[in-house]
Order: structure tokens, then C-alpha cells, then sequence
């Protein structure tokens, strides 16, 4: 591919991605819903809005497949994207119980008469442990290997009920943009852990035994 | 002494308490058999979010939407007449916790009762209508009925009470 293909094919990636992200939050900003609710239902809802989109581009970010930024720039937004994402369930939780503390304590004591709150309670677990084992994970001395699978576990545990808890709602958020980003948000965590956790170690370990292989075959020719 | 967190003194005690709680009300494997007949209806889970004892009598509180239902007594299924149903819900005006979403209406002789107000609007996640009974003459309940669509413009439930 020539310079300014590349170039071309980036700069499209980048805009699905802003449309399908913001698309989403923007149609929501117009729902008739919005005059009838007090701004801690305002706020709480878009910050469960925010923290489905930024899902989207989380495995992303944690897989470099973002074009034009350098792979260790994309972890540093890796990291703020999860505290932004942690930032949205505080808000989130703090705005519907400012709203109503009854439906809330219920959706969090899994006593609530909606099934879609037991999906949000899951995810808001997954992501109070994901968050707990970040800033413990030297502290507890988890070798990466175990740190990986236990990251990518909770990630993909947290993106199924959140989508789960998201398309059930009615609320705030237009139906066809809700399945949208639902759909890409369940594409690129799974793309992601298939390429990093299946293909590229598959890959490696094959390239690995041909690389020990003309290893060897150097060695006999060098003697 | 090292004591450990979980023994089994703790464990008899948690499992003791948690059966107890099975066998109470709201999971009920203990309650008495009830008499023969229509048998009454049970409060739902979160009914009874946001109520405000005592709504006002009122005779609409909007315009566009109907709440109704009938309440009828346990056992034969009488119609009862004159008992008052506190009803709310979050409608265009504003929320569940809204004071002009509450209000009050009795029910006519043949047990009915229709309140008018402005249309429900979905609230955490689910358009629906609290409704109580909370009288003490029956049992009290709280009913929080689900409408199928959020453009529905009337949502109707019954109670079947049980005398005290």
C-alpha cells in the first residue's frame, strides 16, 4: 500500500470509529426523555452512555490496532480510557441513587423487579475488581501471564453484562445507535482477545520452533 | 487466640438466620394456607419505590393517560366499594418523586376505579405505574404494573385484598 492509502485507510478508521462512538451519545443528547428527568438522572444516565462508548475503544487501545499513534501512547490512553470508565460507574451508580434511592439499592442489592440491573451489577463488580487488581497487581506479585488472563477475563465478563444491560434499557438512548455500538463494542473486545490470546500466539510459538529450527541448522553449518 | 473469620458458629448462625428469612414473607415457604377462592394478590418487587403515604384525593392529575383497575376481596371476590388507591408514577412532568404525580381516587361500587394524568414516561429502564393499597382494613399492597409499550397511553391492574 502506498504512503497516502495508508494514510487514507487511517483517517477512515478513525472517523467510524468517532461516528460510532459519538454517534450514539448525540442522538441520546436529543431524546424527549431528557425534559422529564432531573440533571442526577441526566448526568447518571450519560455516564453510562459514555462508559459503553469508551468500552468500544478500550481492547482497541490495549491492542495497538489504532492507526498513526505509537503503540506505547495507546497504553497510556489504554489506562486513562479505564479511569475515565471507572469515573462513568461512579457517576453512573451516584446520579441514579441521587434519582432514587430506592431503585437503586435494589438494582444493587439484586432484589430489583428489572432483570437488566442484574447485568449492570455484574459489570459494575468486573470492573471494581479489574480496577482493584490494577493498582494492586505488583502489590500481589501476579506474574503477567496469570495477570493477563485474569485483565482479559473480567474485560470480557464486564463487556457481555454491559451490553446485556444496555440493549434491555429503555431509556434515553435511540434503539438502532444503542444495537450499533453494542455490536461493535461485542466485535472489537472479541476481535481483540481472539488476535492477542489465539492468533498472535499461535503465530509465535510456530515461529519460535522454526526459528529454533534454523537455529540448529546454523549451528550444524558452522561446524 | 486466633480465631478464624468463618467458623462454624458463624456458619450455624448465618444459615439460621437466612432460613428464618426464607420462611418470612417475601419468599413466604411458611405462609399459612390461605382460604379457598381467589386468592390475594401479592405486592411486587419495588412497588413500594418513591411512595409518599397519604397521596391527595385528587380528581385527575392530567390529561392523556388513564390508570385503572378494580379491587375486589379475597376469597368470594367481591367488589369492594369506597377503598383508596394511592397511585404515582414518573410522567412528563417530572419523576416518581414529583408531588404532582400522586395522587389518590376510591373505588366506585362496582369495585373500579380511573385515574387520569399525564402520559407515563419509561424510568429506570422500564415505563410503569406504582400503585398501593395501604389502608389497614386489608393487607397492604403494592403493585407496580409494566406497560408492554412505552407509547401506551393507559395502564390497568387489579387487587384482590386480604381482610386483616
Amino acid at each position: 500500500m502506498t504512503k497516502s492509502a495508508r494514510r487514507a485507510v487511517a483517517i477512515a478508521m478513525w472517523v467510524v470509529l468517532a461516528i460510532v462512538m459519538i454517534g450514539p451519545i448525540l442522538i441520546a443528547a436529543n431524546s424527549p426523555y431528557l425534559s422529564y428527568r432531573n440533571t442526577a438522572y441526566i448526568i447518571g444516565g450519560f455516564a453510562g452512555i459514555v462508559g459503553l462508548s469508551l468500552l468500544l475503544i478500550q481492547p482497541l487501545l490495549a491492542a495497538g490496532y489504532l492507526p498513526g499513534a505509537r503503540a506505547i501512547t495507546e497504553r497510556k490512553w489504554h489506562r486513562w480510557v479505564g479511569t475515565a470508565i471507572v469515573a462513568c460507574v461512579g457517576l453512573h451508580i451516584g446520579g441514579l441513587y441521587i434519582t432514587s434511592p430506592p431503585d437503586t439499592l435494589d438494582a444493587l442489592l439484586l432484589v430489583s423487579p428489572t432483570a437488566f440491573s442484574v447485568y449492570g451489577v455484574i459489570a459494575m463488580w468486573g470492573i471494581v475488581l479489574t480496577a482493584a487488581l490494577v493498582i494492586l497487581r505488583h502489590r500481589l506479585g501476579l506474574r503477567y501471564a496469570t495477570w493477563r488472563l485474569v485483565h482479559n477475563g473480567l474485560a470480557a465478563i464486564v463487556v457481555a453484562a454491559t451490553v446485556t444491560h444496555a440493549l434491555q434499557i429503555e431509556g434515553a438512548m435511540e434503539s438502532l445507535s444503542k444495537w450499533g455500538l453494542c455490536l461493535a463494542v461485542i466485535a472489537a473486545t472479541g476481535a481483540t482477545l481472539i488476535d492477542l490470546r489465539l492468533i498472535r500466539p499461535l503465530f509465535a510459538r510456530r515461529r519460535g520452533w522454526r526459528n529454533h529450527g534454523s537455529d540448529a541448522r546454523k549451528q550444524k553449518a558452522g561446524e | 487466640m486466633k480465631s478464624p473469620f468463618y467458623n462454624r458458629r458463624s456458619f450455624l448462625l448465618s444459615a439460621g438466620l437466612a432460613s428464618a428469612f426464607t420462611a418470612l414473607e417475601p419468599v413466604g415457604l411458611l405462609s399459612p394456607a390461605r382460604a379457598s377462592g381467589l386468592a390475594p394478590t401479592r405486592s411486587m418487587r419495588g412497588g413500594s419505590n418513591n411512595y409518599r403515604p397519604n397521596a391527595p384525593m385528587v380528581d385527575r392529575l392530567g390529561s392523556g393517560f388513564w390508570v385503572s383497575g378494580t379491587v375486589r376481596r379475597a376469597g368470594d371476590g367481591a367488589p369492594l366499594k369506597g377503598v383508596r388507591i394511592q397511585i404515582w408514577a414518573a410522567t412528563t412532568l417530572g419523576g416518581e418523586r414529583e408531588p404532582r404525580n400522586h395522587g389518590s381516587v376510591l373505588t366506585a361500587a362496582d369495585g373500579s376505579f380511573r385515574l387520569e394524568m399525564e402520559q407515563i414516561v419509561p424510568n429506570f429502564g422500564q415505563p410503569h405505574a406504582h400503585l398501593a393499597y395501604d389502608d389497614g382494613a386489608y393487607e397492604t399492597v403494592f403493585l407496580r404494573p409494566v406497560m408492554p409499550s412505552a407509547s401506551d397511553t393507559s395502564v390497568s391492574t387489579e387487587f384482590v385484598l386480604a381482610p386483616v
